[in-house]
């Protein structure tokens, strides 16, 4: 049986319940003193691999997050849910501002590689820029199998069960181990990092490594233009009678 | 007083107010009922009635972790998935 090892990437980002607000020079959102949680896919990600650990499918679950000293409570919180050790990235300044995912697929491919990882799992992407693309990347850079928008996934040997979310329904892939797998909302119910588990888990190892001492290069070839606002929506308006409102109607040749 | 039970109550609250973080009308609405709930039996003596009333509170985290979820999710499905007719 082949030893398995279970690499979880981790995202932190503006929690999914704060109001979202653009920098008035538009260069990016606001985040300073913005609260922050774990990516909710990530939380999905973070679950399917500690149940594979609990049915004994696997042996480690290692939980890695890249960005500041701030990532280390994203890591926590994956520790308290039940990943057995973390590995921090540290990516910090202009780095971090240009960070995306071909650099992380990067970094999680390296990290794989090292740590004889026999599978990754992801969140299918981040609720903050919406790429969806660091699975596949990593996939494509590790030469592994991918099984992406996974709502159910069953490791059968060496190979591994996907059933994927696809336009209209779904989708049954048979891939073969090593593979990356990507989250999506259905795949499970994620447990809660309940404030014993944290205290717990402060006892769990994070290794902090840089991204060089992966060797990989971080430069990126995206350059942000502009960030804007969602148009806003119109007010509406309220009519005092069903007549009022067939005339409103009708004006706005609705009718 | 200095129940044995003390420091099961005591970490109930805690984890309670540590979950209060998270509650949607605010941390500062959920500490100050949590206080008068746990106020409001500070008095109450019989171990049993103490098991009784931890395993209340132990039932509100269980509740407040289910109706988290349902919060994060609704608004992840609201977000990432078209709405289906029917």
């Amino acid at each position: 049986k082949m030893s398995s090892r279970v690499l979880v990437g981790v995202k932190r980002v503006i929690d999914y319940a704060v109001k979202i607000r653009v920098k008035p020079d538009r260069t990016g959102v606001v985040t300073d003193g913005v609260k922050h949680s774990m990516n909710p896919f990530c939380e999905i990600a973070v679950e399917e691999a500690v149940r594979l650990k609990e049915k004994k499918l696997v042996n480690e679950v290692i939980a890695v997050s890249c960005g500041p000293q701030q990532v280390q409570e994203t890591i926590r919180t994956a520790l308290a849910m039940g990943a057995d050790r973390g590995i921090h990235v540290e990516v910090s300044g202009k780095d971090y501002d240009n960070l995306g995912p071909l650099q992380v697929s990067k970094i999680l491919a390296a990290l794989a590689k090292k740590e004889n990882a026999s599978l990754v799992v992801l969140g299918k992407q981040a609720i903050d820029d919406d790429c969806n693309q660091t699975g596949q990347m990593t996939a494509a850079l590790l030469d592994w199998s991918q099984g992406t928008f996974a709502s159910e996934v069953v490791l059968e040997g060496d190979m591994l069960k996907v059933v994927r979310e696809i336009d209209g329904g779904l989708e049954t892939i048979k891939i073969k181990m090593p593979a990356v797998v990507t989250a999506d909302l259905r795949l499970n119910t994620p447990r809660y990092a309940t404030l014993p588990n944290i205290m717990k888990a402060k006892k769990k190892k994070i290794d902090c490594l840089k991204a060089a001492d992966l060797g990989v290069d971080l430069t990126s070839r995206l350059e942000i233009l502009s960030v804007e606002e969602p148009s806003q929506r119109q007010a509406g308006v309220k009519v005092e009678t069903v007549e009022d409102l067939v005339t409103k109607l009708r004006n706005a040749s609705r009718i | 007083m200095a129940s044995p039970l003390r420091g099961e109550v005591v970490r109930l609250y805690k984890n309670l107010l540590y979950l209060g973080r998270e509650y949607p009308k605010g941390a500062d609405y959920f500490r100050d009922r949590l206080k008068t709930a746990f106020l409001k039996n500070k008095d109450v003596t019989d171990p049993e009635k103490i098991k009784q009333l931890v395993a209340r509170g132990e039932h509100v985290i269980k509740e407040l972790e289910a109706l988290y979820y349902l919060r994060k999710y609704r608004a992840m499905k609201q977000r990432y998935y078209e709405e289906t007719k029917n």
